[in-house]
């Protein structure tokens, strides 16, 4: 067995969880070892600092008020989507649509997208690693429309069958939602060739960047995805705000999602004109400070560098996947070539919520379940999985305590 | 720190869940139940033979899940056979309360063999896990539909 490489010089992970106060908790007397970040990743103190000091010093509803804390909260406000477009690299600000989280941008494409275009016989094609929220909203959908839903296969090791794909697609399509890194198996997808051949066949592509985002730079012009997805809380940023990107030209052919306050220009009872991009999809009070907390979480991850991160959580994974694949009875689910920092394991005759709750004994948070992607489940013939997934603040000797957990879970099962 | 945890998984617990009792399908059992949790995606199905003065002649079950929920089952099968419905009503009563840790005091000696089952009491997440297939066994006394859920 080796044993875990030498720290990274250029990644310094000691330091970086000293700004993560949580991690210094301890969970049934042991150290807590975070490792259900595709679930939520945990808050760095710039971003619970500034969730206080904006409620303290700046607070005020946005886009409404002439006085000082108005401005204040619109300025913070507006100065978060930028840095949102920034990170993105969207071409316009106004292509930056704030949301509740993925699950809330997605339905909104669904709705506002899709429901008065798709008609009966139209396909909507998306894989069969989506997680539910990436299925639901299009059955619904379909339901609404008689639009067909189609689903891209993958194969054994958790990747995409890209012949399957091709050949999926027709002049039936009319979308593509496809996730850029699967939740529940790890794969990273090759959304810019997907996009590309979707794009040949004239059919628009919204990406579903709720694992990717906090693992790898995402550069929406460069993938010429047409719509992006992504949730705050996974990128250390706080719960309840989310990001759609979408293309100036898409967005405004749509009608709004909701109907209320700051969407509209003019009511009268006979009529109401719509407010422009992007407030026309920001219907009601936003959530205001935790998308200027977002912004903060960006410059964070910045500040580290999303490159550093991606190396140095591809070597934990790396690292976790080969001491792992050295446990007796464990099975790897999902071991694609490109895969991001997700462990999805099964071990034999032990069920995974079994794993769960003894590994949070030893102060070990991971995800046991389905992972809201049951038919990927279905796919492997599993019932659920456990699942460790990484983050930046996350280290060698968390994935030995890992491995010594699982080994421990055995044990005590006999 | 692993010492708490065998309040949760005693050996009886990991007995039934190596070798689960009346694991098996009954060709003549008069309801069928599926059991369904949706948060972990556990599946039972439940046969059961109830003779018209509503005794239960035998249980019987099928299906996958954690140690828990199928030493759960397995003692169930072995606890409620020749009891009467509602005599087994009740008893999932005293154990649904003792489980979701609505009394002060747990009077473990109500609970009999199931007395082991106790420990989940300090597991809010895997309560649902223990009275699975007793929501079965429920809804199959009160013949009601045959999906039901945790949820």
């Amino acid at each position: 067995m080796s044993t875990a490489p030498a720290a990274v010089p250029i990644f310094d992970a000691a330091r970086i969880r000293k700004d993560f106060p949580i991690l210094e908790r301890q969970v049934h007397g042991q150290p807590l070892v975070y490792l259900d970040n595709a679930a939520t990743a945990q808050k760095p103190k710039a971003v619970l600092d500034c969730i206080a000091r904006v409620y303290t010093e700046d607070y005020a509803n946005v886009h409404r008020g002439v006085h000082t804390l108005s401005q204040r909260a619109t300025e913070l406000f507006e100065g978060a989507r930028e840095k949102v477009q920034r990170h993105l690299n969207a071409r316009h600000s106004h292509e930056i649509v704030f949301t509740r989280g993925t699950t809330e941008a997605i339905n909104l494409i669904a709705q506002s997208y899709g429901r008065p275009r798709f008609k009966a016989g139209d396909e909507i094609l998306i894989s069969a690693m989506e997680h539910h929220s990436n299925i639901v909203p299009w059955q619904m959908l379909c339901e609404q429309t008689g639009a067909v839903l189609k689903v891209v296969p993958i194969d054994r090791t958790g990747t995409l069958v890209l012949d399957q794909f091709e050949a999926l697609l027709s002049n039936r399509t009319r979308l593509l939602a496809v996730t850029h890194m699967s939740n529940a198996l790890g794969t990273i997808n090759p959304v810019e060739k997907l996009i590309k051949q979707a794009h040949r066949h004239g059919v628009p592509v919204l990406v579903d960047g709720a694992q990717a985002i906090p693992h790898m730079a995402v550069d929406v012009q460069a993938l010429d995805c047409d719509f992006y997805a992504f949730s705050g809380h996974k990128l250390y940023g706080p719960a309840g705000i989310g990001i759609l990107y979408g293309k100036e030209e898409l967005l405004n052919k749509m009608p709004p999602y909701q109907g209320g306050g700051d969407m509209i220009r003019r009511v009268t009872f006979e009529k109401t004109e719509y407010n422009a991009l992007p407030y026309k999809f920001e219907a009601g009070t936003p959530s205001i400070v935790d998308a200027i907390a977002l912004g903060v979480a960006i410059d964070y991850v910045n500040a580290i560098g999303i490159e550093a991160i991606a190396e140095h959580e591809h070597r934990l994974l790396a690292y976790a996947t080969e001491q792992a694949l050295q446990i007796p009875g464990l099975a790897l689910i999902g071991q694609a070539a490109e895969k991001g920092a997700i462990l999805s394991f099964t071990l034999n005759r032990i069920h995974p919520h079994d794993i769960g709750t003894i590994l949070d004994h030893l102060g070990i948070a991971i995800r046991a379940g389905h992972h809201c992607a049951m038919p990927v489940m279905d796919f492997f013939g599993v019932p659920a999985t456990a699942r460790a997934s990484f983050g930046f603040y996350n280290t060698f000797n968390e994935v030995d305590a890992l491995i010594a957990g699982i080994r421990k879970v055995i044990e005590v099962f006999g | 720190m692993l010492d708490q945890i065998r309040d949760l998984y005693q050996e009886v617990v990991f007995d039934h869940n190596r070798n689960p009792r009346n694991f098996r399908v009954m060709e003549d059992a008069n309801r069928t139940i599926e059991g369904f949790n949706p948060l972990c995606g556990d599946r039972i199905t439940l046969y059961v033979k109830i003779d018209d003065a509503g005794v239960i002649r035998d249980v019987s079950f099928q299906g996958s899940g954690c140690a828990i929920s199928t030493a759960s089952a397995s003692l169930m099968t072995e606890i409620v056979r020749d009891m009467h419905e509602s005599e087994a009503h009740a008893l999932f009563e005293t154990f649904h309360r003792i489980a979701t840790g609505k009394d002060d005091a747990v009077n473990l000696e109500e609970l009999g063999k199931l007395a082991v089952l106790a420990g989940v009491r300090a597991y809010p997440a895997r309560v649902k896990c223990a009275t699975l297939a007793w929501h079965s066994l429920e809804a199959a006394i009160e013949n009601k539909e045959s999906t039901i859920s945790t949820e």
